[in-house]
């Protein structure tokens, strides 16, 4: 049975530098999603405190997480543009 | 009375409606070939795809659940909100690439791309289509819940109408209508989600949340040894007392109709503070506040004790910033709505009377899951478990990764990605808001969580509330289609085409498909009807915990581990699959639900995926390597990305 993408691909021979840089964005974003489970489980009570304008360190720590996940998905795809754009463009030349 | 039917909510309903089917009929015209049925050609835009995205992922458990649970127990709803945006990242950086290079329509195809094994094709279908029905549950009863108050049909009309647009929608064009359904839904819920934030802030913080909100009486009283003996207002008759741990409740009566009350005693004076009840009689009618429902002595609730700005308090604020919104929150006191079961005289009642909660305590964690007072090891486990399996599970979901075929490349993978947690994250940091506000503002249904987000539009006007009533159900039909797509690629594609090997024509396995769709359809509607009493969030929790232990040890480790073989990944499949559902069937809710105490139940554990995702990569690694071994000089197919 023939499998493989609906549309056709072309060659990609960034997809290893691309796959390094996605895993350690993910364990970065990983390590500060664990911080926010294990506050929010372990020291409940740190919570509450005041800690940005007025705000409890669970609004600002949700929010962030929120945030960050944007920031960090364009910071992802400027690079990855990057690496396509050189590693395949310098292979075709 | 709460819900009145509005002619202007049916016009909207129906106007979407007629679209859908419009826009569906219109593209069915133009879906012939397979690929243009199960992955819309892959020629989708990605801004399209993106919005497509967040009107698959923002089902009735995010825009009528997290609401719903933020209005009843503060910050611990936004919870779901935080975890179901992060499962995104793992979408994003580890699976929508290789999702995209290695599959052609379903995610049986991606695991299945270097083996070409039945035992991967059959459980990974399989799969996908227990986890499909489970999320296809709590959409079809969420529109049979909401269908009754919004427009006075029974639960079983909702689910029935919604069944069948969708299998409208989905047996005629596929994916392609299926994707712009999605596309229209996800763009108005965050334009009506934002609108709904904009004049929760204009509105400000109010004493009185609405014009004719309910005035809560207090009624002084007389108590000797702790029983109530006299009250005030001798129109009232003492009809009875029920003392719990926590608080005392008293049933008065006035001209025959009985009211509920709770028993204040501070500083040696006593008094009576009004409750809201719904009596189940004897002969099984309901009334609500002592009166059957047309007679609207029930009402919408959810407003301040004290609006404290500076240490002063005021009674209203005017206009407020956003996030000084939710720092005044903080500061304040809120008159929340706790519930007590009472059995009296062969009736049943549901009290729910007011419950004094500080702001601070309804800003942080700790209502609704026990991490604080109270907590215990199991209660903790069970937070973590729910955080991993919200963080694994969005990556797992089939419906989900179907979408990565409907484009035509990694790189529009990548930015529909991107797009749609730009989108689905500015909609859930409007929940913290929106749940918030309908908290304040006298949006709450003391007896449905659900429908929180409709009556706090309510109280901004009619035209506002028949918009995202309209809106709740177009949120159910998107989710719905990309299920029902999801299910019918694995019945049709998978199992028939791949699996059974049945000899197939392009034109047949979209009619295979479209078959499929109206069967899956049909047994939507059927569980949607026997599941009505079912808790909506708790079944979309168990499908994320189900995808995330059965699917995702798989998806990762052939991306990352040169040794998975096919043996591990379906062994995987099915132990994931079977150790998730096993332990949903022992956990204490369901125990509540076979009707048996709920400690009782042998592992103390709500959800899962503490125990069954890491047993899920385990048996790969086991399996993979016992059977890498021995294949190992003619397998040359176990590859990783990283190998390539």
């Amino acid at each position: 049975m023939l499998h493989g993408p609906a549309a056709e691909l072309k060659e990609d021979k960034s997809i290893v530098r691309k796959t390094r840089l996605g895993l350690w964005l993910f364990f970065i974003y990983l390590a500060i999603y664990a911080g926010f489970v294990i506050i929010a489980t372990f020291f409940p009570s740190m919570m509450g405190a005041e800690v940005l304008g007025g705000q409890n360190l669970a609004v600002v720590y949700g929010m962030t997480l929120i945030v960050l996940a944007l920031v960090m998905g364009l910071i992802y795809n400027f690079f990855c543009n990057k690496y396509e754009q050189q590693m395949n463009e310098e292979d075709a030349s | 009375m709460i819900y009145e039917v509005s002619t202007l909510a049916i016009v909207i309903f129906l106007f979407f409606v007629v679209t859908v089917i419009g826009l569906s009929l219109y593209f069915g015209n133009k879906t012939k070939s397979a690929s243009s049925y199960y992955a819309a050609g892959g020629k989708i835009h990605w801004a399209v795809n993106g919005i497509a995205f967040a009107g698959d992922y923002l089902s009735a458990a995010s825009f009528l659940g997290i609401c719903g649970m933020i209005a009843f127990y503060g910050y611990d709803g936004f919870v779901y909100s935080i975890g179901f945006l992060a499962g995104w990242m793992v979408a994003l950086f580890i699976v929508a690439e290789p999702m995209k290079r290695m599959g052609k329509y379903t995610f049986a195809d991606a695991l299945d791309s270097k083996f070409n094994s039945r035992a991967i094709k059959l459980t990974a279908a399989i799969s996908t289509l227990v986890v499909s029905v489970f999320y296809l549950i709590p959409q079809m009863v969420g529109a049979g819940a909401i269908m009754l108050p919004l427009l006075g049909f029974p639960h079983w009309v909702g689910v029935t109408l919604v069944g069948a647009i969708v299998i409208i929608i989905v047996a005629t064009a596929g994916m392609t209508s299926t994707t712009y359904v999605q596309f229209i839904k996800g763009g108005l819920l965050i334009i009506f989600s934002t609108v709904i934030a904009f004049y929760i802030f204009q509105n400000g913080l109010n004493l009185k949340p609405t014009k004719d909100y309910h005035d809560f009486i207090t009624l002084n009283a007389q108590v000797a040894e702790g029983n109530i003996t006299a009250v005030e207002d001798d129109s009232y008759t003492i009809e009875s007392q029920h003392n719990f741990e926590n608080v005392v409740l008293v049933k008065l009566s006035k001209d025959g109709i009985p009211t509920w009350w709770k028993l204040n005693i501070k500083d040696d004076k006593a008094s009576l503070e009004e409750a809201l009840a719904i009596t189940i009689t004897a002969d099984g009618a309901h009334l609500y506040n002592g009166e059957v429902q047309a007679a609207g002595r029930f009402y919408q609730v959810g407003h301040f004790n004290k609006i404290i700005i500076d240490g002063k308090e005021v009674e209203s604020t005017g206009p407020v910033g956003a996030m000084e919104f939710l720092k005044l929150v903080e500061d304040s006191e809120i008159v929340r709505f706790s519930k007590k079961i009472i059995f009296d005289k062969n009736e049943k009642i549901t009290v729910f009377y007011q419950n004094i909660t500080l702001g601070k305590d309804i800003m942080k964690p700790g209502l609704y899951y026990k991490l604080d007072k109270g907590a215990t090891a199991w209660s903790k486990i069970d937070f973590i478990s729910l955080m991993l399996a919200l963080f694994l599970g969005t990556a797992a979901l089939p419906h989900i990764l179907i979408r990565y075929y409907t484009v035509p490349d990694q790189r529009s993978a990548r930015r529909s990605t991107i797009l749609a947690i730009a989108a689905i994250g500015f909609f859930y940091v409007l929940t913290l808001f929106i749940g918030t506000g309908a908290m304040v503002g006298g949006g709450l249904d003391v007896e449905s969580s659900n429908m929180s987000a409709p009556l706090l539009a309510k109280t901004f006007g009619i035209v506002l509330f028949s918009i995202v009533s309209a809106l709740a159900f177009a949120t159910i039909l998107g989710t719905v289609s990309g299920l029902i797509v999801a299910s019918a690629g694995a019945v049709a594609h998978d199992l028939m085409d791949n699996y059974f090997k049945i000899e197939m024509s392009d034109h047949a396995k979209v009619k295979a498909g479209k078959i499929t769709s109206v069967v899956v359809g049909i047994i939507a509607i059927i569980l949607g009807i026997i599941f009505k009493d079912q808790n909506v969030s708790f079944l979309v929790g168990l499908a994320f915990a189900i995808a995330a232990s059965a699917n995702l040890p798989a998806i990762i480790m052939i991306l990352f581990w040169k040794k998975t073989t096919a043996k591990g990944i379906s062994w995987a499949i099915v132990v994931g699959m079977v150790s998730s559902l096993g332990l949903i069937l022992l956990s204490p809710t369901m125990y509540e639900i076979y009707g048996l105490p709920a400690k009782s139940a042998p592992i103390p554990l709500q959800n899962p995926g503490i125990i069954t995702i890491p047993l899920g990569f385990l048996v790969l690694y086991l399996v993979s390597l016992f059977t890498y071994v021995k294949r190992s000089k003619t397998d040359k197919d176990t590859v990783s990305v990283i190998a390539e």
